[in-house]
């Protein structure tokens, strides 16, 4: 007898609802403990959280600001995953998304009317990141090479190239030597709705909706689903491989590129090192939470936005060092995320001997 | 798409779950309110050095009003979080909050706007407000003398320094060390080298260790952990340290540090909020007050050496002259500020050259 994992054909919709339930109640029950170690009260900590995310319309809002950039990366990288192309780099094109902004924003801004350069500064953001994805889908198609290097390889290169800006050539002249660039001029904001959440909600909620269209109702989106599941098949049936896998990965990187871009317009509104906070590793969580459907990606990114928001009054209120908070966060994903295999595949139990593999 | 839906609608009732699942906290009716102060820092208070500093000032406010007041921090803060931090412990009722990078400046100025009701404490900035004021410390001066000590035990005449970032604040502080070691021994070069973080100990250790590659015998540092102090004892060289006394984490390899203590200007600030005479200004302490300083020296340094720095130490606390006095060149070996003139502080804060003697470049 012995037991095995078994491919799910069919997804079960009990299952499905069951898995993210048992596994938070795993979790609560994992940090609960941790937090009595610490001699806190748990539920004390885990109301002190909710409410520091969600607790007043401030704080909603500063768990959207959180959440923003973790939608339009989850989306980005969503895309790439659909495909099985491994696309981590979403740190590096959103911070040359970010880069791009602040170049258009403060070196070409005399040479664009006003009311043109937020809409360039976005469009520069997106273009960038597209640029940045590029490189490894065309080393990727035309080469064989393994994308998951390229990718994160060039998080690096993008992150040196910003803070060689930010240090060095574009460094405020006006800010006594201290690292940053100047502060955009006016017109290229991107303007605030509530506290401090930008129009980068709104795109990343409309971006949802489209891409929810496209991924289901086009044939971009069943090309999409083809490569992913069978690459031989999708050849056979006649889909231009490469070219779709390109086209699909320029998007993705646009979507972190826009993320960098209103970021920089929406937030500090110059480039300087708070742009770099890790968003594009924290999307590749939030797209495999959401199981790569586009409206689940919202909502993961806001759970994920809360969970660091949330964290700092386990700090606050609880006097925990900050790496409790972190490692809380950790134990709620693990059996979120070790629960999403058991929505894929079944466990089952063989009592047949001689198969050796299933 | 049905699966997308489910997904959507089951993280949300998560969401919500963990709300129900907490149930209501209980607030303690409080029968005097204690005067809350808050504290945001840039590292952590366990990394011996400059947040543990700021900690340990924070513990002193704590110990001279007890339960008259409340203090709370949140440690590992970056400027992208500033924000979220200041308004939330705006909203919990703080009523001084002190913030402990220079990143913080552009988002405690615009605090400081919305909440003119809390006095915010900015340190190593410049921007002032009718409700925000600004401190540092004149740690220059107490580099100076750090510098003598390892201007007099180099032996190869090449000391190493592991600098954070390049800003006019770790310039100032490796100009006036190695001013300080040229007192005592004018071949000596400082090599830097820029690490581009406040606080990474795998990446301070690195830099540390390629300075003693390249034949320097003694460390110096501007970090904000006691790393580059452990590679030299390592690998059997001499370090100063820096923001703590880090002798008494690492050992007597550490010939000395230059220290900051804000215990005073905590205690002052916050006993000012409370009586409501608090005033902005820009505060910035020296040798005299206490807020910098010289650590004990390791038994290793001789007497002499202690001598030389006591006589510069007088000097400079009498007035009667300060680091930064001409003849001051530069790398190039142009006189910036020539004999019988001195920098003034407006030109000190925005130092961004280096001295003749210091290997290495600003960009």
């Amino acid at each position: 007898m012995r037991l095995y994992f078994e491919k799910r054909k069919t997804s079960s919709k009990i299952v499905l609802i069951c898995v993210p339930i048992i596994s938070l109640v795993i979790s609560l029950i994992l940090t609960g403990f941790l937090l009595l170690v610490f001699g806190v009260n748990p539920l004390a900590t885990f109301s002190a959280m909710f409410n520091g995310a969600f607790g007043s319309s401030q704080n909603f809002a500063e768990t959207l600001v959180k959440a923003v950039p973790l939608m339009l990366t989850g989306l980005g990288v969503s895309i790439a995953f659909r495909l099985r192309f491994w696309n981590i780099g979403a740190e590096g094109q959103l911070v040359l998304g970010g880069v791009a902004a602040t170049w258009v924003a403060l070196f070409a801004s005399p040479y664009i009317p006003a009311f043109l350069l937020l809409p360039s500064v976005l469009l520069a953001g997106a273009l960038a990141g597209a640029a940045w994805a590029g490189v490894p889908a065309l080393l990727k198609t035309r080469l064989q090479v393994d994308e998951t290097l390229t990718t994160l390889m060039l998080n690096y290169v993008a992150i040196l190239i910003a803070e060689g800006l930010f240090y060095g050539a574009w460094r405020d002249p006006g800010g006594m030597g201290f690292p940053g660039t100047a502060r955009f001029p006016q017109a290229a904001w991107l303007p605030r709705i509530y506290g401090r959440v930008h129009y980068g909600l709104v795109f990343a909620l409309i971006l949802a909706v489209v891409l929810w269209f496209f991924i289901y109702h086009t044939k971009w989106g069943f090309e999409l689903h083809m490569i992913g599941k069978n690459r031989t098949a999708a050849n056979y049936l006649g889909v231009n491989i490469k070219r779709t896998i390109l086209v699909s990965i320029l998007i993705s990187g646009a979507f972190s590129g826009l993320a960098g871009a209103s970021e920089v317009a929406g937030l500090a509104r110059r480039l300087q090192e708070g742009l770099i906070q890790g968003y594009g590793y924290t999307a590749i969580i939030v797209a495999w939470m959401a199981q790569l459907n586009p409206f689940a990606s919202i909502a993961a990114a806001i759970l994920m936005a809360a969970l660091l928001v949330g964290g700092d009054q386990v700090q606050m209120m609880m006097r925990l060092p900050s790496a409790v908070g972190l490692v809380m966060q950790g134990m709620i994903l693990f059996p979120l995320l070790a629960g999403s295999l058991f929505s894929e595949y079944r466990l089952r139990i063989s009592r047949t001997r001689g198969e050796e593999t299933p | 798409m049905k699966k997308g839906i489910t997904v959507f609608l089951v993280l949300l009732v998560l969401a919500s779950g963990i709300a129900m699942a907490a149930g209501r906290q209980d607030t303690a009716p409080a029968e005097e309110e204690p005067f809350k102060v808050a504290f945001i820092y840039v590292g952590s208070p366990v990394d011996y050095g400059w947040t543990f500093e700021h900690d340990m000032a924070r513990k002193a406010v704590e110990a001279e009003f007890g339960d008259a007041v409340e203090t709370a921090y949140v440690e590992n803060v970056t400027v992208g979080d500033v924000s979220r931090i200041l308004n939330q412990f705006a909203q919990q009722g703080y009523q001084i909050v002190f913030g402990n990078s220079f990143g913080y400046m552009d988002y405690m100025a615009e605090a400081a706007e919305e909440y003119p009701d809390i006095y915010f404490e900015h340190c190593s900035g410049y921007q002032l407000g009718p409700n925000k004021a600004n401190y540092f410390g004149r740690m220059y001066q107490a580099r100076y003398l750090s510098g003598i000590a390892a201007g007099a035990m180099t032996e190869t005449d090449q000391i190493g320094y592991v600098a954070a970032f390049p800003i006019p604040e770790v310039i100032r502080g490796i100009n006036a060390f190695t001013l300080g070691a040229q007192k005592v021994n004018p071949n000596v070069q400082v090599r830097v080298v820029w690490t581009n973080t406040w606080f990474d100990p795998a990446r301070e250790r690195e830099a540390a260790e390629s300075l003693l590659d390249a034949g320097v015998d003694i460390i110096a540092q501007h970090q904000d952990t006691t790393e580059p102090q452990r590679a030299a004892q390592d690998r059997g060289a001499y370090s100063v340290g820096y923001h703590s006394d880090m002798r008494s984490f690492v050992g007597d390899s550490v010939l000395s540090s230059a220290v900051w203590d804000f215990s005073n200007y905590y205690i002052d600030r916050v006993r000012a909020a409370m009586d409501g005479t608090w005033e902005s200004g820009a505060y910035w302490g020296n040798l005299d007050d206490g807020v910098v300083g010289l650590a004990e020296f390791s038994p290793l340094v001789s007497q002499d050496v202690r001598d030389i720095v006591a006589q510069e130490k007088e000097k400079i606390i009498s007035g009667a002259w300060d680091v930064f006095h001409g003849p001051v060149r530069n790398q190039q070996g142009e006189v910036l500020v020539p004999a019988g003139t001195a920098m003034t502080d407006a030109e000190m804060l925005g130092m961004i050259f280096f001295v003749e003697g210091v290997v290495g470049r600003i960009d």
